[in-house]
């Protein structure tokens, strides 16, 4: 028998749990998109959720991304609370006016008016060799987006927590989730808990030099400040959870104290998530940086399907050690 | 095409409902006519789209709704927002981008949204609605509350994709929504007929959804149609397509005043004195011994008097505080 209080779940688990809890506790809430009844997605993610809560809370759509999430907007704003599934994060593009121009501004163009508490579940992260239509990590573009939220978690414990906050929040939310991590697993407890937006977490306490990573990127970092604490590098790693609202504060005490900062993202690095985290840390700690903020993206280039051109393009431990060896001028 | 003509659409109405159909659709062409003065006398600020010469179409649909019957409207919006029961003051003030306004300022003339009377919104998106209008019918459907939605569009909106993703969605799950096509002949400054392909009826056709067409200068037909279409969403059969053959008096916008290279002055005196939904309504209420010259002179004076109270207290109204930008950002 497991312990149960320190059992693990896959993140894929996590979210499932997550969304189960928050459908038994409030029948508002429901699940759209598609193939997400029977099928429980492609990720298999929400399988099992159908013979639970019914056909008529998880509803499975015709392929028609802009049409279920406007539906899931106007649900939203009448009395539902509606979880909607976009299968790979790249179809966010589909969706992009109901979010931007709907969901994101309804509550502010009726000057409080209407409100619009939905959650977009997408997935983001490449090397899955799917090439560039179902590759993207597209959450820099909701971030830039006055009115929406942004949660990215990076273990199964954050999922399942950002998860039901992201379900309990008024606002629409984009909740990304990277498809190379579903299997990962990591301990979850079985109590109740949430986690709050805009607070971020410490992965790793360092004293040398601060790794600043989101999603799929905080176990590069993780592995990177392993490597560096072999040459005797103290690294320390902080996810910020959600891209907005942004920690700023714990990201710019931890880059004092450490005096050094690197910002691994897996979206486009330009005037992506790593510009933006980058200028708050520049601007913040200004004083107390011994080098410029280093910046590590996705390259500026569609993902190639070839695995040896994919592996390129996307940041890996070795170039987050690298480049924090180089800051912290050791050889 | 399945023609609606409803000869002795009046039946079964009474003279208060037919006299207060006229004084809506007055209220609503004396609204327009002061938002043109104040416009044109530059005391408003941004985009202003009249409505005049289409009222028959909201006035018909919405006195065959419920209070809490939904509706979304679009950039052309005044009369939708009207007819549903919005108050001329507050509209006056929002579109002067004051605090009393409903948007308390944030929305201005494409925006305006009122809980209170099941105005999810005008939208300045066209089609852009059309999501959130078959989303509230699917809460409708979903908590069983027997309200129905309606969606105005106009024959602009024909081109957007969104509109037939989420009129398929409707006919699979038997939504209480009902889109209603205003063709008052233009989209900007293009002919529909450059536009649109087909036959119009043929679009919800095809999705097996019942459409029909109605003469949108006849108040009582447009209401007679509706009263069947409203009656049919509530006992769940599902959505319906009204096509409402109208026109716009007036420009695109207030600043369309040279109109000559897209339509002709014949067609616009036409349809100025054949076709005026007030007049021939008016002509009908006295022809029938419902009215008297009296009597309708009265209800415009009283309608007139309305208006410019409601200017006046627009006016006279305080602008928003500076630090209401960043309110209602998020709920």
């Amino acid at each position: 028998m497991p312990d149960v209080a320190t059992r693990e779940l896959s993140l894929g688990e996590a979210v499932r749990e997550a969304l189960a809890e928050e459908m038994r506790r409030d029948p508002r809430v429901c699940l759209i998109g598609e193939d997400v009844a029977e099928a429980g997605t492609p990720f298999k993610v929400l399988s099992g959720l159908v013979e639970e809560f019914g056909k008529s809370r998880i509803i499975d759509t015709p392929i028609s991304e802009a049409g279920f999430t406007g539906i899931a907007v106007g649900a939203a704003m009448t009395g539902l609370r509606p979880v909607v599934d976009i299968m790979f994060g790249d179809f966010v593009t589909l969706t992009m006016d109901q979010m931007v121009n709907q969901a994101a501004k309804v509550h502010y163009m009726s000057g409080g008016a209407w409100k619009v508490p939905m959650v977009m579940r997408a997935t983001l992260g490449a090397s899955r060799r799917s090439a560039a239509q179902h590759s993207q990590s597209l959450h820099a573009w909701f971030s830039h987006i006055p009115g929406l939220k942004v949660a990215l978690p990076s273990t199964p414990y954050d999922a399942k927590g950002l998860m039901k906050t992201a379900i309990r929040d008024e606002n629409p939310v984009i909740f990304f989730e990277d498809k190379m991590m579903f299997k990962f697993k990591g301990p979850v407890p079985v109590e109740e808990y949430t986690i709050p937006f805009g607070v971020a977490d410490i992965k790793r306490q360092g004293d040398d030099i601060t790794i600043v990573a989101t999603s799929s990127m905080v176990q590069v970092a993780l592995g990177a400040a392993n490597m560096l604490q072999e040459i005797g590098i103290s690294a320390e790693v902080i996810d910020p959870r959600t891209t907005w609202p942004l920690d700023e504060k714990t990201l710019i005490e931890s880059a004092q104290k450490t005096s050094r900062a690197i910002v691994v993202d897996e979206g486009y690095e330009r005037y992506g998530v790593t510009a933006e985290i980058a200028s708050v840390i520049a601007t913040g700690a200004f004083y107390d940086l011994d080098a410029p903020v280093k910046r590590i993206g996705a390259m500026h280039v569609p993902v190639p399907f070839s695995p040896q051109l994919e592996d390129a393009t996307i940041p890996s431990e070795q170039m987050v050690f690298e480049a924090a060896r180089v800051m912290c001028k050791r050889s | 095409m399945i023609t609606t003509n409803h000869p002795g659409a009046e039946n079964g109405l009474s003279r208060e409902k037919l006299l207060l159909m006229y004084k809506h659709m007055v209220t609503i062409r004396l609204f327009e006519e002061q938002v043109n003065d104040l416009y044109t006398r530059a005391l408003m600020p941004g985009l202003a789209h009249l409505y005049s010469g289409e009222e028959a179409v909201a006035v018909g649909i919405c006195e065959a709704l419920h209070r809490d019957d939904y509706i979304t409207s679009t950039h052309r919006g005044h009369g939708h927002c009207l007819a549903k029961g919005a108050a001329p003051d507050r509209m006056f003030a929002e579109l002067l981008g004051k605090e009393a306004g409903y948007c308390r300022g944030k929305g201005g003339s494409m925006h305006i949204a009122d809980p209170a009377s099941g105005n999810l919104g005008a939208n300045a998106i066209v089609g852009g609605s059309a999501g959130i209008a078959t989303g509230a019918a699917f809460s409708a459907k979903a908590l069983d509350t027997k309200q129905v939605s309606v969606c105005f569009f106009g024959d602009g909106a024909l081109g957007q994709g969104l509109l037939y993703e989420v009129m398929n969605m409707a006919r699979l799950w038997d939504l209480p929504v009902i889109y209603v096509c205003e063709n008052n002949l233009y989209g900007e400054y293009t002919h529909f007929s450059e536009t649109t392909a087909g036959e119009i009826l043929a679009r919800p056709a095809a999705f097996g959804i019942p459409g029909a067409s109605v003469d949108g200068q006849d108040v009582r037909s447009v209401y007679a149609a509706a009263s069947q279409l409203v009656e049919d969403a509530r006992a769940g059969k599902g959505p319906s397509f009204l096509l409402c053959q109208t026109y716009r008096n007036r420009g695109h916008h207030v600043g369309d005043v040279n109109r000559e290279y897209y339509r002709a002055k014949q067609e616009e005196l036409h349809w100025l004195n054949e076709r005026d939904p007030i007049k021939l309504h008016g002509d009908w209420l006295m022809a029938t011994n419902r009215a008297d010259k009296t009597l309708l002179e009265n209800i415009y004076s009283k309608a007139k008097a309305e208006i410019d109270a409601a200017v006046d207290f627009a006016t006279k109204s305080p602008y928003p505080g500076l630090q209401q930008v960043e309110e209602d950002i998020y709920a």
